[in-house]
């Protein structure tokens, strides 16, 4: 296997296992290109990749310009507050009218499910889906199973359990077809509001003890609390959430093993996860932010060498 | 059908490779400003060689050698699948001698490649190129090697097939050519 099944990378759920196994395969390599002393190498030096953010970033925004530069592409950024997208255009105008500035890969980040997907069937180039609403956030996903091979040395009979708000998050939806397809065991935790209501047919087991789920997993994916996305009041109170299912350090030295702790970022410090757990030892959230550079290049260099 | 014929058996194969060792102290005298870096995927086996020799014939223990893998730098990326290797320099090359060794030199395309990436490393003093095969008249870019296994007179539709112990069960290296 030296190349992608998929033309695009809309989501997890379109790869097969060998696509994930090449990917983070490759982005091992980029690993070692971003320690070098010089970090760059020029393999996209002849592709042009438009970055279209219509909904708020850092962490992605900025680690998928980074992986772009560093592998030599010319890079055009776009974010919805100051576009013509306010003027009333459409999506399919808006990229339409990018691509004829002769572009040839889009990385984008929507609000609206399905977005990636939609882009994909109307335009010629090909796509990065960078989160679309609460559907899939597919490159998250990678880098977090990358950072859990480099720490456990491999993904294979690995229980995962990812906790918070799984309604609204697209990371987890994400991780739970990633991890399985790589083997492992994943386990959801939250509070029943915050479950989505067939969450049994992905064939994860459910918990909403907190101390059970830890107890049960090799490694913990603690969820940000998306506030943004809840119109209505899924749980009484914040205080009340963290009580119930926010790590604290008290919590984890209390576990019969060490467990590895992941935040995709960012933190509500003190919410789901208190601070002296977020830079504790045990905690590779820093390794999830500089290994999703290097998976990045991966998916950008393996998607423009498909043809 | 491609019929083989051999170039370098085991033992000339060694013969050579002590050749080259001794040509390289002859220039190089102990080593201690030189290290040796190996192309991926197929240089690295000689690189491992000669390093394994030149460490008993000086009776040192710190002669360095890396790996160097250029996938990233080829100028044929999208033209053909390529997978990348582990590149492994744990060494600074920044004013070192350095020889660039690999196994065949046909268009001089890696080593273009090569040169490249082994610039993100550093500026070394020197950069000289070692192969095992010289295809002549076959290069696409002014490269040439400076020490040379053996010179052979080739054809684009031929193959030169460079084998080792370690990986393929003998040391040997034939040339397939078409069936007429």
């Amino acid at each position: 296997m030296t190349t992608l099944s998929t033309k695009h990378l809309l989501g997890i759920k379109d790869l097969t296992a060998d696509d994930i196994h090449l990917i983070l395969k490759t982005a091992e390599n980029f690993k070692e290109v971003i320690n070098r002393p010089i970090k760059k190498v020029p393999s996209l030096r002849d592709i042009t990749i438009a970055n279209l953010f219509f909904e708020n970033s850092t962490r992605t925004k900025l680690s998928f310009e980074l992986a772009e530069k560093r592998l030599s592409a010319d890079v055009v950024n776009f974010s919805s507050a100051s576009s013509s997208v306010k003027k009333g255009e459409t999506l399919i105008d808006t990229v339409n009218n990018i691509l004829a500035m002769k572009v040839d890969m889009v990385v984008m980040r929507h609000p609206n499910p399905g977005a990636a997907v939609f882009l994909s069937k109307h335009i010629d180039a090909k796509i990065v889906n960078a989160g679309d609403g609460a559907h899939e956030h597919p490159t998250q996903a990678l880098l977090d199973a990358f950072s859990i091979k480099e720490k456990l040395g491999s993904i294979k009979g690995k229980k995962i359990a990812i906790v918070g708000d799984i309604l609204h998050s697209r990371v987890a939806l994400s991780n739970i077809f990633c991890l399985q397809k790589l083997g492992a065991e994943v386990m959801v935790c939250g509070p029943t509001t915050l479950m989505p209501k067939y969450i049994h047919s992905l064939g994860v087991k459910v918990e909403h003890d907190l101390r059970k789920a830890l107890e049960w997993c090799d490694v913990a994916n603690m969820l940000r609390i998306q506030l943004e996305r809840q119109e209505i009041k899924f749980f009484p109170s914040l205080r009340e959430y963290t009580m119930l299912f926010g790590l604290n350090k008290e919590l984890l030295d209390s576990l019969s093993k060490k467990i590895v702790v992941m935040h995709p970022g960012p933190i509500n410090r003190g919410v789901e996860i208190t601070s002296d757990v977020a830079d504790s030892s045990q905690s590779i959230i820093l390794e999830q932010v500089e290994n999703g550079v290097a998976v990045r290049m991966a998916v950008l260099f393996l998607l423009a060498g498909r043809a | 059908m491609m019929k083989p014929r051999i170039i370098l058996d085991s033992k000339h194969l060694d013969i050579t490779v002590t050749r080259l060792c001794y040509q390289l102290i002859e220039i190089h005298n102990d080593f201690s400003n030189t290290v040796i870096i190996g192309l991926q995927p197929r240089g690295i086996y000689l690189a491992a060689r000669i390093h394994k020799k030149l460490q008993e014939i000086l009776k040192k223990k710190d002669i360095k050698c890396g790996s160097l893998d250029t996938t990233f730098y080829r100028d044929d990326f999208r033209q053909k699948e390529l997978v990348p290797n582990k590149t492994n320099i744990d060494f600074i090359i920044e004013g070192k001698n350095v020889i660039m060794v690999d196994d065949v030199l046909f268009t001089g395309r890696t080593i273009r490649a090569g040169l490249d990436a082994m610039l993100a490393f550093g500026r070394p003093n020197d950069v000289e190129l070692l192969v095992l095969i010289d295809r002549r008249f076959s290069r696409h870019l002014p490269i040439q090697a400076k020490y040379v296994g053996k010179t052979i007179d080739s054809i684009a539709s031929e193959k030169v097939k460079v084998e080792w112990k370690e990986t393929d069960g003998a040391d040997k290296v034939t040339l397939l050519s078409n069936d007429k």
